[in-house]
């Protein structure tokens, strides 16, 4: 790779990927890795098959079913005809067109945005899309991956490429320590509340400074998870030592040869010193505490220690509005501390923070604690094999031990489309990534939250800090 | 996608303004799994009114719907195009149409012809009359002509040559299929697959 100037990570990455510019026209960009799920997916088989049109790549295409599926007594038929419908559609859709998919039952299962990352199919400069929103996860690798509507599902089955045009740039520089007690869920939360939910809206986001150069690989995927939540189409760390380190020896990573012309390629890809952000963004780590949300969309949070807002703190009308409508449905009084608000289910799970090192987080908490009485808390591994690695380390004991309960992989209560949501008026403390009306269920109410936050929560039955215990 | 160039048929008068993509197709349909067969989603709504224009036999088998202005508003649903096409509808004229539903239809190969709401409603005016009046949209010249009147309409040039040449985003890309290729055989050879890892590694 020939030495270049001026230009971001995901400019580089992009660049990498034109099949064919001309102007005035989109760019040809081809895609790597295409993952598929039930949801987003039936429609564009049916194109392809009324149109006569092969899968281009099957062996650039992987599908799960993650969606839909229910997290218990998994080998029991799908109750609902909708989720039954979508998951029956993929596996026949998959075996018409010769993708691999990895059904409810297989080891390799598990919500897709985990699935990938765990098998090594995500790595560094590659370009990765989804008919899913939080694919921008795997922009944690120094991937450019983003979301995509249907018809363009069915454009990448049929070409491997989409149409684009360019998105712009947006750097968050995250410079500091993160305190001990404040997770990469925590420093995420933060940066939404400050940029607000549209904040990065049609821009790419890249990570950068010493707090992030400081996270995990599982860290930095809860960070860019939710970079959809800021608005933005994708979330991007530059790939360093501790993201080879992950990726080497996984089923999918390079060997050999392979191996180190991979990583000499890699290694190229960090934003260049010249290069200019259309946007830029600085945060301090230091600042960043154990972080919830109080209201109905994912900017409004504060930290743990603070009040319930008042419209009255409003800079103008519409967020005077806003915050009024979110504490209705909220059914929260201003001035309450957050910490007095009792939770009485807890959700640890999702593609945000369902992975080995949440789960550790949380039984670290929970040993030789117990979940209290008035609390229901749901434990959700985000794939089949996270799983299976609790069960080697013994976690599924802790967690059951302390009264929770123990799941099989999928979204879960992430969102109301399988068995699992929260009834009408009940409230949940959830380290999923949405806390929209009704998203966990027809009229729950979400506070979104670390897996530490979620494991106090659970034991003292109020939003609380690990350092409240 | 087949080719549009020029069409001619029977047209029903939407006389509404501001029709969302919500009243074209609720979002029960949503929840489907094929790309086909939502006609009978189609103004869900109001199918049951037996006054409603569809549902009146005089417009029965019509292919063009001659709409009030901003037609297709709300939500970016591609169902509502669909719905449309499975209907039978092969062009929409209207005086506004909303931007993502005139994109979805450009793609779907439905004409959204817009035109001055004068002709909107010399048009109303005329299938009220007449609903056997044959309407005639000729995409090449961009009229659209109808027992004595001659319009023009506008539509996006870009849209207009794909819907002539019969081309859908898909159609544009596989011309491009060389091109394609030569990407992908100088594609590094590190680069993951999908395929389960053989044994060896
Ligand atoms: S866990 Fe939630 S956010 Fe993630 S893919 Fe599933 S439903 Fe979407």
């Amino acid at each position: 790779m020939a030495a270049r100037s001026g230009h971001t990570l995901a400019e580089k990455v992009w660049e990498d990927h034109v099949v064919r510019r001309f102007e005035g026209e989109p760019d040809l960009l081809y895609i790597d890795m295409h993952l598929v799920h039930e949801v987003t997916s039936p429609q564009a088989f049916d194109g392809l098959r009324a149109a006569g049109r092969p899968v281009r790549r099957p062996d650039l295409t992987l599908a799960t079913e993650d969606h839909n599926v229910p997290t218990i007594d998994i080998n029991q038929p799908i109750a609902d005809p909708v989720s039954r419908a979508q998951i029956d559609a993929l596996r026949s859709n998959a075996e018409e067109f010769g993708v691999l998919l990895y059904p409810l039952g297989s080891v390799e299962q598990g919500i897709v945005h985990v699935v990938g990352p765990q098998l090594g199919i995500t790595q560094p400069g590659m370009t990765i899309v989804c008919g899913d929103s939080h694919t921008s996860t795997h922009g944690a690798f120094g991937a450019l991956a983003f979301g995509i509507g249907t018809s363009e599902v069915e454009h990448v089955l049929a070409t491997q490429t989409l149409p684009l045009k360019p998105f712009k740039t947006m750097a968050i520089t995250v410079d500091g320590v993160l305190p001990v007690g404040a997770s990469a869920k925590d420093l995420i939360l933060a940066i939404i509340a400050q940029i607000g939910t549209g904040g990065g809206q049609g821009h790419v986001i890249e990570y950068r400074g010493e707090a992030i150069r400081a996270l995990s690989m599982e860290g930095r995927m809860t960070l860019c998870n939710m970079s959809i939540e800021a608005g933005a189409r994708a979330g991007m760390i530059a790939p360093d030592d501790t993201t080879f380190e992950y990726v080497r020896g996984r089923p999918h990573a390079p060997a050999g040869a392979d191996w180190d012309a991979a990583v000499a390629y890699w290694r190229t890809l960090v934003t260049d010193d010249d290069a200019r952000f259309d946007t830029e963004v600085f945060i301090d780590a230091t600042a960043v505490a154990p972080f919830v949300t109080w209201g109905t969309n994912p900017g409004q949070g504060l930290p743990l220690s603070a009040v319930v807002p008042s419209p009255d703190d409003a800079a103008d009308d519409t967020a005077r509005i806003g915050i009024e409508q979110a504490l209705e449905y909220m059914d929260l009084v201003p001035g309450t501390p957050l910490r007095d608000i009792a939770i009485d289910t807890v959700f640890v799970g999702s593609c945000t923070n369902g992975r080995i090192e949440d789960l550790r987080a949380v039984a670290q908490i929970l040993q030789g604690r117990h979940v209290a009485d008035s609390v229901r808390m749901l434990i959700v591994p985000g794939s089949a094999r996270v799983r299976l690695e609790a069960h080697a380390e013994g976690l599924d004991e802790i967690f059951t031990t302390a009264g929770a309960e123990w799941r099989e992989a999928g979204c879960s209560m992430c969102l109301g489309m399988n068995p699992d949501k929260i009834a009408p008026g009940e409230r949940s403390a959830s380290t999923s990534n949405r806390n929209f009306e009704g998203r966990q269920g027809p009229g729950g109410r979400t506070h979104l939250v670390s897996p530490e936050v979620a494991a106090a929560t659970a034991v003292l039955g109020h939003l609380a800090a690990p350092a409240d215990l | 996608m087949e080719k549009f160039l020029i069409h001619t048929g029977t047209a029903a008068p939407l006389r509404r303004s501001n029709v969302d993509t919500d009243q074209i197709i609720p979002a029960e349909y949503l929840k489907r799994v094929t790309r086909t067969g939502f006609e009978d989603g189609l103004f869900k709504g109001w199918r049951n009114d037996p006054d409603f224009v569809l549902n009146r036999p005089e417009y029965q088998g019509v292919s063009v719907l001659v709409a009030g202005p901003d037609f297709g508003t709300g939500s970016s649903r591609e169902h509502a195009v669909w719905a449309l096409n499975d209907f039978g509808f092969k062009v929409v004229i209207s005086s506004r149409f909303a931007d993502i539903f005139r994109g979805n239809s450009g793609k779907a190969g439905l004409l959204t012809a817009a035109v001055d709401q004068s002709v909107v409603e010399e048009l109303w005016a005329i299938i009220e009359a007449d609903p056997a009046a044959a309407v005639t949209i000729d995409l090449q010249a961009q009229t659209i002509t109808c027992v004595g009147m001659n319009a023009s309409f506008d539509v996006d040039p870009y849209v207009r040559w794909r819907l002539l040449e019969g081309l859908d985003d898909i159609g544009i890309t596989l011309r491009y299929a060389y091109e394609v290729a030569a990407y992908e055989s100088a594609r590094p050879s590190f680069k993951p697959t999908s395929a389960e890892p053989t044994a060896a590694r």
